[in-house]
């Protein structure tokens, strides 16, 4: 019984991961329109690769926070997790 | 004749102390690099299969509230900050004017390079930060960089980037503060009063937001490495694993495909972090300084002193 719950509690937490790195997708939509508008505004104007480059890689990053929280989540579900919740549940039924 | 001989010597001498001032300085900057790996080599065993985990403790310091311990993280940040100081002063080692040598043009370019995008994205009022967004600069690279001779990146611990963040944010709110603490509470209340818990939590997020970007990428390009390195064996020990003796041991697929994710995950990746956490930082502290309303509380201020002062030569 022991090892069904925190084998549980183990699969949970690989499944939690998985599904807070669908997050990926946003960022993924919003970096592939802001490079896409930015192509086109190179092509458009080819002598402001400079600054288009510059402006598109800042609103790559700051658009990209959101799929990194999803990350980090993700990664504290992998590692730290899945041995802090087994201890509680340990803790919990003495 | 024996003047001339003399000032030879006298050359001579100074430009043997010149280079072994400057071999000095290139110990300084090469010594720090090769005593971390001697530390990780010495202190830390090696992870046997795939293993994500955080900076290794090296010992705790007992303090009245928890220990403080000190980490490789902590230690490899040192050995960045001694190296690119020994870097700086070898750079600048026998600058004179109106002499060009190459050193003198690298430092030059640098100074040229950050100056201008501090007063392109700052404008004149925050000129003097040109040396503070540099080191930023340097100091965050040159972390991410420490991977490539095999040290633990102290990027990719977030205690370091947090710290970095704590320190922009108490910029930002020193810059928002200048013009009177009053001011500052009421830009919370902006556009509407209604909005000002909203406003609270932005006003927080950004610190957290900066620390998670920059660690986050890092991280994750070391730990999709790790993935690469240990899918890659399972793959040649798939494929070889038949053969006996010492040709199974061969380590095909792991030679050169890992090199190629590294130049991305490790080297582009490293800088252009660096360039993002410098760019923000620069976009919000100028960002954050109401500059219009600081001149005229400053003239406002400056006609009452002459007010008083008539007044008071009046009396």
């Amino acid at each position: 019984m022991l090892e069904l719950a925190i084998g549980i509690i183990l699969g949970c937490c690989a499944l939690g991961a998985g599904a807070a790195m669908i997050a990926g997708i946003g960022p993924g939509i919003g970096e592939g329109n802001a490079v896409a508008k930015a192509c086109e505004a190179i092509g458009r104007q080819p002598e402001s690769i400079g600054p288009v480059r510059t402006t598109m890689l800042m609103g790559c990053a700051v658009a990209e926070t959101t799929g990194l929280y999803a990350l980090v989540i993700a990664i504290l579900l992998l590692t730290w997790a899945p041995g802090h919740l087994v201890d509680v549940f340990m803790s919990a039924i003495g | 004749m024996e003047g001339g001989k003399a000032e030879k010597a006298m050359s001579n001498k100074s430009a043997g102390r010149f280079k072994i001032i400057d071999i000095l300085l290139l110990a300084g900057v090469l010594l720090p690099l090769a005593a971390g790996i001697l530390i990780k080599v010495l202190f830390i065993p090696a992870p046997e299969g795939i293993e994500i985990s955080g900076a290794a403790i090296f010992f705790t310091i007992p303090l009245p509230l928890g220990g403080l311990p000190i980490t490789e993280s902590q230690v490899n940040s040192w050995i960045v900050i001694i190296s690119a100081l020994f870097m700086c002063l070898y750079i600048t080692h026998g600058i004179r004017a109106r002499v060009r040598t190459k050193r003198a043009l690298v430092a030059e370019w640098i100074i040229e390079k950050t100056e201008n995008l501090v007063l392109s994205n700052m404008g004149e009022y925050f000129a003097g930060f040109a040396p503070f967004i540099c080191a930023m600069l340097a100091l965050s690279g040159l972390s991410s960089l420490s991977t490539l001779i095999g040290l633990y990146p102290p990027t990719s611990d977030l205690n370091i980037v947090a710290g970095w963040a704590i320190l922009v944010f108490i910029l930002i709110t020193y810059y928002k503060m200048k013009c009177g603490p009053i001011e500052y509470l009421k830009s919370f209340a902006q556009p509407v009063p209604l909005l000002a818990p909203l406003n609270v939590i932005s006003e927080v997020a950004t610190p957290i937001s900066m620390a998670f970007r920059h660690y986050g990428n890092v991280l994750s390009g070391a730990v999709i490495s790790l993935l690469l390195a240990t899918a890659l064996r399972g793959l040649s020990s798939l494929v070889l694993g038949g053969l006996p003796g010492i040709l199974g041991d061969i380590p095909l697929f792991q030679v050169g495909i890992p090199a190629v994710l590294s130049i991305y995950f490790d080297i582009f990746s490293g800088c252009l972090q660096a360039f993002i956490f410098a760019m923000l930082t620069m976009l919000y502290v100028s960002g954050a300084f109401p500059i219009d309303t600081y001149r005229k509380r400053k003239e406002k201020k400056k006609i009452k002193k002459e007010k008083a002062k008539t007044v008071n030569g009046g009396n």
